[in-house]
């Protein structure tokens, strides 16, 4: 397939310019490769740089703390962090399962004729810009959330228990489960796509065989289909996991945007990337910007972190 | 695919599990699907109301000739519509140049050299990155050290989120092509570049435009990194090194505030962008069914 490369190049057909404009064309795709290996440095080494006064004044209780506050100038990640791990783990929690049910309905129950229409609908959900997502989950799905599911929940949490306090908040809808669920939605499409690769790489006599002997759907996808793909599987879901980490227009909406630790599932937060499109534009000084920065790189460490396992699991999977 | 639950002897059990299965998996693709006609569904209920005039009838194209408007008045998205097109144009420029000859060395010369897979690998996750951050490093690099908002900050930006959609689908269309074709080429005393430019590329091209169709669909719903980059402009203007206003920015700005007609903007703001995005993505996807000359 990479003939090319070991072609020798000293051919006597070869004119020298043929020669000279193949070094030419080598070298010019070679630097646009390398171009991308230097944005991704520049990114990280850009990201250091303009976060580093924060890290410099605040030291270790920049992570640890969640205090964030631009008038005294006191700023701390813990909460952006832990709004962010939070509303991504619910967003995966629910789209996990409804992504599996959605990759098995249309490799495997699906009628022939809707596969490739309810295929290409789901497809589209990805293609719906983030900031589309955020008007809806603002103003369509929030109200109806707070009004049909929102409110007969904490009606019917009993006071002084533990139900009762997470499910504490203002009932208008906006707040880290509703954000959790637009983030659902958002990345089904991912690693329901991922997942459906995945399931149609397997062998059809080894899903046979298991028929054969007489195994239900069920029993063939849990522990035939699913064992077989396990690896390439887990990097689906960290990929999806990776896209509602970084997510931030749909995020910055519906979140209710509130500093400090998440009190409740109902109640505002924030995350790393909402804090980040809320503030940046508007930052009151050199200290406010490069803690922004600086909890940019927080997000670029953990969704690098994220990835390069989902990529690495996803990669084995296709070589195994 | 069901005989199992039509086998007399089957025990209860199983066949209990097997139909919650079943029905699971119905139920899940029918949530996605009822999502997708929702969020559709409040798209165009809303979004309509901004193509006609306020009293309901008639159609009312402000909204492609006039610019922004102060709070109150009347106006629509000329301005905004533009700068998003001009900035979407330069951006794909830079991004099919880059990711074509990126992809190119990757399929064509790196093999399978430790580089080659180091690039393969960050530039698949430099795909999945958050946009935010792209813009982040952007402002760094070229608004900070400029002292000053601009759109080609802003197409910068863009280009580096397109980049690597494009690098991934070249690598990937190119290694469809049979070996034979280069050797071909090459047999017959073309040089190496000469193969890959009127060979091999035009070989590939449709699976070449299906990419960067997908990276236009996914820059031109883009906002994060436009938020500090490219800004706003509530002006028409056509100087990209100026702050240049463009359609995401103006759905945020309008979409959280006070004013219904701002609203109602962004609403129209919104259903245009998805239109084009969608519209965009079909298109990709038709193209990418045609079968491909081998």
């Amino acid at each position: 397939m990479t003939a090319l490369a070991d072609t020798p190049t000293t051919a006597p057909a070869r004119t020298a310019r043929g020669v000279a404009l193949d070094k030419l064309f080598e070298a010019l795709c070679f630097g646009a490769a390398t171009l991308l290996l230097a944005a991704l440095g520049g990114l990280v080494v850009s990201l250091v740089i303009g976060g580093w006064p924060a890290f410099a004044k605040f030291g270790l209780t920049f992570f640890v703390s969640a205090e964030w506050d631009p008038v005294q100038e006191i700023y701390g990640a813990a909460g952006a962090v832990v709004g962010t791990l939070v509303s991504a783990g619910l967003a995966l929690l629910f789209a996990l399962p409804l992504a599996l049910g959605v990759a098995i309905f249309l490799v495997e129950l699906c009628p022939p004729m809707l596969r490739r229409p309810i295929g290409t609908a789901v497809e589209l959900l990805a293609g719906i810009p983030s900031i589309v997502y955020g008007m809806w989950g603002l103003f369509a799905f929030a109200p109806w959330f707070a009004k049909h599911i929102q409110l007969p929940i904490m009606m019917s949490a009993k006071p002084g228990t533990i139900w009762e306090t997470i499910t504490s908040g203002v009932p208008n809808g906006a707040g880290i489960l509703t954000a959790s669920i637009v983030l659902a939605i958002m990345i089904l499409p991912f690693i329901s796509a991922t997942m459906r690769e995945l399931l149609l790489t397997i062998p059809a006599q080894v899903r046979e065989s298991a028929y054969g002997l007489g195994s239900t759907t069920f029993e063939v996808i849990r522990k035939v289909s699913l064992p077989y793909v396990r690896t390439g599987a887990i990097g689906a879901v960290m990929l999806g996991l990776g896209r509602a980490l970084g997510e931030t227009m749909a995020v910055t909406f519906i979140i209710g945007n509130a500093h400090g630790f998440p009190t409740s599932i109902f109640a505002s937060g924030s995350t790393i990337a909402s804090t980040i499109a809320n503030e940046f534009a508007e930052a009151t000084g050199k200290l406010h910007t490069a803690s922004l920065i600086a909890l940019g790189l927080v997000l670029f460490v953990i969704t690098f972190t994220v990835l390069a396992l989902a990529r690495l699991l996803i990669g084995r999977q296709a070589h195994a | 695919m069901t005989a199992a639950t039509n086998t007399p002897g089957l025990r209860v059990s199983r066949r209990i599990s097997e139909y919650a299965f079943l029905i699971f998996c119905w139920a899940a693709t029918a949530v996605a699907l009822l999502f997708l006609a929702a969020i559709l569904f409040a798209l165009l209920k809303q979004g309509l109301g901004g193509f006609l005039k306020p009293d309901g009838h008639g159609l009312d194209l402000d909204i492609f000739t006039r610019s922004t408007p102060a709070p109150g008045s009347q106006g629509g998205l000329l301005n905004a519509i533009l700068g998003s097109i001009m900035m979407c144009v330069v951006a794909m420029v830079g991004a099919v140049a880059i990711g074509v000859m990126a992809g190119t060395w990757l399929s064509e010369f790196a093999g399978e050299s430790r580089y080659g897979k180091v690039i393969r690998f960050l530039n698949d996750v430099l795909l999945s990155a958050p946009s935010i951050l792209v813009g982040l490093f952007v402002y760094e690099i070229l608004v900070a050290p400029l002292k000053g908002f601009s759109g080609l900050a802003g197409s910068v930006a863009l280009a580096l989120l397109a980049a690597p959609v494009i690098t991934r689908t070249t690598e990937d269309v190119l290694r469809l092509q049979p070996t034979a074709l280069r050797e071909a080429s090459v047999a017959l005393g073309a040089p190496v570049w000469k193969t890959i430019w009127s060979v091999i590329w035009k070989s590939a091209q449709g699976g070449m435009l299906t990419g960067a169709l997908l990276a236009f669909a996914r820059i031109s719903g883009e906002t994060a990194p436009l938020l500090f980059t490219a800004l706003n402009n509530q002006f028409l203007s056509l100087d990209l090194t100026k702050p240049t206003a463009n359609l995401p920015v103006v759905i945020f700005n309008y979409a959280l505030s006070a004013y219904d007609d701002w609203r109602r903007l962004a609403w129209a703001g919104a259903l245009l962008i998805a239109a084009t995005v969608l519209t965009v993505t079909v298109v990709a996807r038709i193209l990418a069914r045609e079968p491909r000359r081998s």
